[in-house]
């Protein structure tokens, strides 16, 4: 069972996706297309012929497979409703966010494949956006990963239960940039666009069509889920079970369920209210989010471990 | 049979072919062979030295003072495996690659004395010895750094001659500092004796080693030879030096400042830790701005020698902590990336010097599309790539990841500085990491993909079968290393119980853990990725059959796209300029030439640069500084006999009056 918790990222972030686009429909005074959308639009595309540029190489058509593969390994390693995650001990999270750079790294490629301008520009912007990201994400979980003694996700998760320091606070805080800047969402990149002059995501996988952009698009819902799980994980475990008894497992995944509903709210709410930065305006909400974690390990170190 | 007799048939080897090489022979590029085996031989001595005691060899004595004395132990053993691989892969490369040399019989001749050198290095046992083996190989790279004779080539071989020598002096002094104060040559009993030392004495040998080593290594600020030797030299060249040259600094630094130095206190483990992160995030930012393939490669050594200098450095400070099991942790992880980083840069100099002899061009912006004309030096390329940046599941991600790991354990040790700058170090650790993916996208995206950008590009051809082989033993390397660390940890411990006496708590049941916490496992991501993926292909698969279409990439419905329209190397890494833009310094020219003004525009040209600070603003006022000074001291050197004759009477007589 605990095996296969690896699934529930897997199967369910198409819905997730879709309730947040329900929510975000709802906040902005629209009804908006029903939940389940997402997987509507996954079949079809499963269905569907593609078409190839003729400057692709083997590269183009091997990216999504690698981008796929890189958010699964990723999910494996994450315990999602309980800590006993047998996956758990071939990676910690660094590995993790290593994996996810994999996919990034052959996600660029595939956009300079095809020899376009978009591509080209995507690949730029993403590229530059991890490294403003990276060594922000890493420092924050640093600070979890110091209290806790381990960079093992599940051991994480299993030293506390609540935050309970004001460095956990700060931590966060610089933890949910990077998960708004890695997920694509506002106000970092716009995931509604296909305007030339903004997108980033969009402008990698811009030529991709048929089953290629169905595992494109469904990679990116998984590694939004996964992201979400990983805060949850380190910032608030409560009710993540620690065994794999049946009566906590059941427990767990309600108190997985509706901490995925709380972070899909938080989303919708912030891409509502908030409006897309300026491009060149990102290393100031990005360093500003590098300050904030790096605020948090001092405090930590001056506060001594508790 | 011990490893003696390896060690004299490997070094027969590399002598034979150096001498066959000024022969009249044909087919000089066999001579190659020879010199694989010599690898090979001397690959299998170093492993035996790396779990044995201390062997000597051959002592030649010369005068009472002066002996050649040389010795392995697992240290020198683990330098000696490191350099045998790759000088094995590259002479498989070289069988191909100096076929159309002119001169290759000067080349191969330089080639074998080189490595000779390399080995020597690292087996000397005296300072005497030590001298003489390092000035060999600098003297010998410097022949090599200029062997394509060219305005570029004599002056990157100029500062390359500069820059060492200023490192070499800095090593003497260091040495003679030593042998004045314990009175021996031999490494071993100025180790015994060296315990002793007062703490100004150590500090001052500590900062010469980083200076005198840390050129030789490439440690900013003392980088600057490095971005001009590396490319100026046939790649093959470059390979090693880049591979394997600069790892004999590394060797130096950490026998000198780990091994005979033993203790110091915490601060020299915190400045090489800073030295390190600062190295390794200005190395790639600078690598980014790079659009010559080989400097580009040659930036990101200085990048890596940083990421070894944290892990190195780490070891230090815990070992003045007295925490000598986490000290074992972080110089394996050092150590580890130090081989790591001889197999992909190896790797990727090759690569580069295979699409260099199809393209004749170093400059990424006139490549493009090659993977579809050499697809296996493109493949090699990317597994280089993909090694270099650190991603799972190949080598760098495993020596990264320790070295995490190590900067993460920096928590235990007691002073608050060392908690702050550890995580700190793994913060600038992961920005590099960063940058340097978007470098290796820019630099396997534009040489590789899309179109091709010129005629040279289009008219490519894949490189002959040594070529490719030599890349593809590295290749193989990287994943090898990448997906069993147990193999290369076990090769590594026994050098690092030796300096830090501890066996470094790393257990290895089917995954490593560092320190009882963190836990990885190498073999189960590789298989894991490798299962999902091939479950990835069966799931569409099982999609059922559809058509493909093939049409041009999306034009916006112009006619068709040119190679002129793709995004470009200077183009991919602007944002990164722009906001990093306080270190690049970067300057931009715009010239119009109107024909009516303001609208009717003749030419327009755009440059742009960055300024390169240290060249700029440290070493430019520096040479001028030198220069200055020089044209006053040359008053006293006339050219008159009666003058110089003068000099000769007033010394003469200033001796008289004062010297008893």
């Amino acid at each position: 069972m605990e095996y296969l918790q690896f699934l529930i990222i897997l199967l369910f972030s198409p819905l997730l996706n879709g309730i947040i686009k329900k929510l975000k429909a709802n906040m902005q005074g629209r009804r908006g297309p029903g939940i389940f959308q997402p997987y509507y639009d996954l079949i079809r595309l499963f269905r569907k012929d593609m078409v190839v540029s003729v400057v692709a190489s083997w590269i183009f058509k091997a990216a999504p497979y690698i981008v796929m593969t890189s958010v699964i390994a990723a999910s494996m390693i994450v315990p999602v409703i309980t800590t006993k995650s047998p996956f758990g001990m071939m990676g910690d999270m660094i590995a993790l966010i290593y994996i996810l750079a994999l996919g990034r790294f052959f996600m660029a490629l595939a956009g300079l494949d095809t020899g376009t301008a978009f591509g080209g520009e995507g690949s730029s912007r993403e590229m530059t956006v991890a490294i403003l990201i990276e060594p922000m994400m890493m420092l924050s979980i640093f600070t979890a990963a110091i209290a806790a003694g381990s960079t093992n996700i599940s051991k994480i998760a299993e030293t506390q239960n609540l935050l309970y320091s004001p460095s956990h606070i700060l931590a966060l805080a610089a933890f949910i940039v990077a998960v708004l800047a890695e997920t694509g969402r506002i106000p970092v990149d716009n995931p509604d666009t296909h305007l030339e002059l903004t997108m980033i995501h969009e402008g990698m996988i811009l030529e991709y069509s048929g089953r290629y952009l169905a595992l494109m698009e469904w990679a990116h819902y998984i590694k939004q889920m996964l992201l979400f799980t990983i805060t949850v994980d380190i910032f608030f475990p409560a009710g993540i079970s620690h065994s794999t008894e049946l009566y906590g497992v059941a427990a767990a995944s309600g108190a997985y369920a509706v901490k995925m509903l709380f972070m899909a709210a938080a989303m919708a709410l912030i891409e509502s209210t908030r409006a897309k930065m300026r491009f060149f305006q990102l290393p100031s909400l990005l360093g500003g989010a590098f300050i904030l974690a790096l605020l948090s390990l001092v405090t930590y170190i001056m506060m001594g471990s508790r | 049979m011990g490893p003696e007799i390896f060690l004299y048939t490997g070094v027969l080897f590399f002598l034979s072919a150096a001498s066959a090489s000024l022969m009249h022979i044909p087919k000089k590029q066999y001579i190659f062979v020879l010199s694989c085996l010599g690898a090979l031989s001397l690959g299998i001595a170093g492993l035996f030295l790396v779990s044995s005691t201390k062997i000597g060899f051959l002592p030649v004595h010369v005068s009472p003072y002066f002996q050649f004395a040389f010795s392995g132990d697992s240290l020198a053993g683990f330098f000696i495996v490191v350099i045998s691989l790759l000088s094995f892969a590259v002479s498989v490369f070289s069988t191909g690659y100096a076929k159309d040399f002119k001169n290759k019989g000067w080349l191969a001749f330089l080639y074998n004395i080189f490595i000779v050198s390399m080995y020597a290095v690292v087996l000397s046992e005296n300072i005497f010895t030590f001298l003489v083996s390092w000035e060999t190989m600098t003297v010998i790279s410097y022949f090599l750094v200029t062997f394509d004779r060219n305005d570029k080539s004599s002056k990157a071989g100029l500062v390359y001659a500069v820059m060492s020598h200023i490192g070499t002096a800095f090593i003497v002094i260091l040495f003679l500092v030593l042998y004045t104060q314990t009175g021996s040559m031999e490494f071993s009993s100025i180790r015994a004796a060296s315990q002793n030392l007062p703490e100004h004495i150590k500090t001052i040998v500590f900062i010469c080693s980083v200076i005198g080593f840390g050129t030789k290594a490439g440690i900013i600020p003392f980088h600057i030879w490095l971005p001009g030797a590396h490319p100026a030299a046939p790649s093959n060249i470059s390979s090693l030096m880049s591979g394997v040259m600069i790892k004999t600094g590394i060797y130096g630094f950490i026998r000198i400042s780990m091994d005979i130095l033993g203790h110091g206190p915490e601060w020299w483990g915190i400045a090489v830790i800073v030295t390190g992160a600062v190295s390794s995030v200005i190395g790639v930012l600078y690598a980014l701005m790079e659009h010559d393939i080989k400097k580009l490669l040659a930036y990101h050594s200085i990048e890596n020698i940083g990421i070894i200098f944290l892990g190195i450095g780490s070891a230090m400070m815990f070992r003045s902590n007295g925490l000598y099991t986490l000290s074992a942790i972080a110089l394996i992880a050092g150590l580890y990336h130090t081989l790591n980083h001889a197999i992909f840069k190896g790797l990727l100099f090759l690569g580069a010097g295979s699409i260099m002899r199809a393209t004749h061009t170093k400059n990424m912006e006139e490549m493009g599309g090659l993977i579809k004309s050499m697809p296996y030096t493109g493949l090699f390329f990317l597994i280089g790539s993909v090694a270099i940046c650190g991603l799972p599941p190949l080598n760098g991600f495993v020596s990264e990841w320790l070295t995490y790991q190590a900067l993460l354990l920096g928590f235990n040790a007691p002073s608050i500085t060392s908690k702050v700058i550890s995580p700190l170090g793994g913060a600038a650790l992961a920005l590099t990491g960063a940058l340097a993916a978007a470098c290796f996208v820019k630099a396997f995206g534009i040489s590789f993909l899309g179109m091709p950008r010129s005629r040279q590009a289009q008219d490519a051809k894949e490189s002959s079968i040594s070529m490719i082989s030599g890349m593809a033993i590295l290749a193989i390397f990287c994943l090898l290393a990448g997906i069993f660390p147990e193999t290369v940890i076990s090769m590594i411990s026994p050098s690092v119980l030796n300096i830090t006496g501890s066996h470094g708590d790393i257990s290895y049941k089917g995954f490593l853990t560092a320190n009882q916490s963190s836990s990885l496992s190498p073999v189960a991501i590789f298989l894991s990725i490798t299962f999902i993926c091939i479950a990835a292909f069966i799931f569409v698969a099982a999609c059922g059959k559809k058509k493909t279409v093939s049409a041009d990439s999306w034009d916006c419905g112009m006619l068709s796209l040119t190679s002129r329209m793709q995004y470009t190397a200077t183009a991919f890494t602007k944002p990164i300029r722009i906001i990093f833009k306080k270190i690049y310094l970067p300057k931009r020219e715009l010239r119009i030439a109107y024909i009516l003004k303001p609208l009717f525009v003749k030419s327009l040209k755009y440059s742009g640069e960055i300024t390169p600070f240290f060249e700029s603003y440290v070493y430019e006022p520096l040479t001028i500084f030198i220069h200055k000074a020089a044209a006053k001291a040359k008053m006293l050197q006339s050219g008159s006999l009666n003058l110089y004759l003068g000099y000769i009477l007033i010394t003469l007589m200033l001796l008289l009056m004062f010297g008893t």
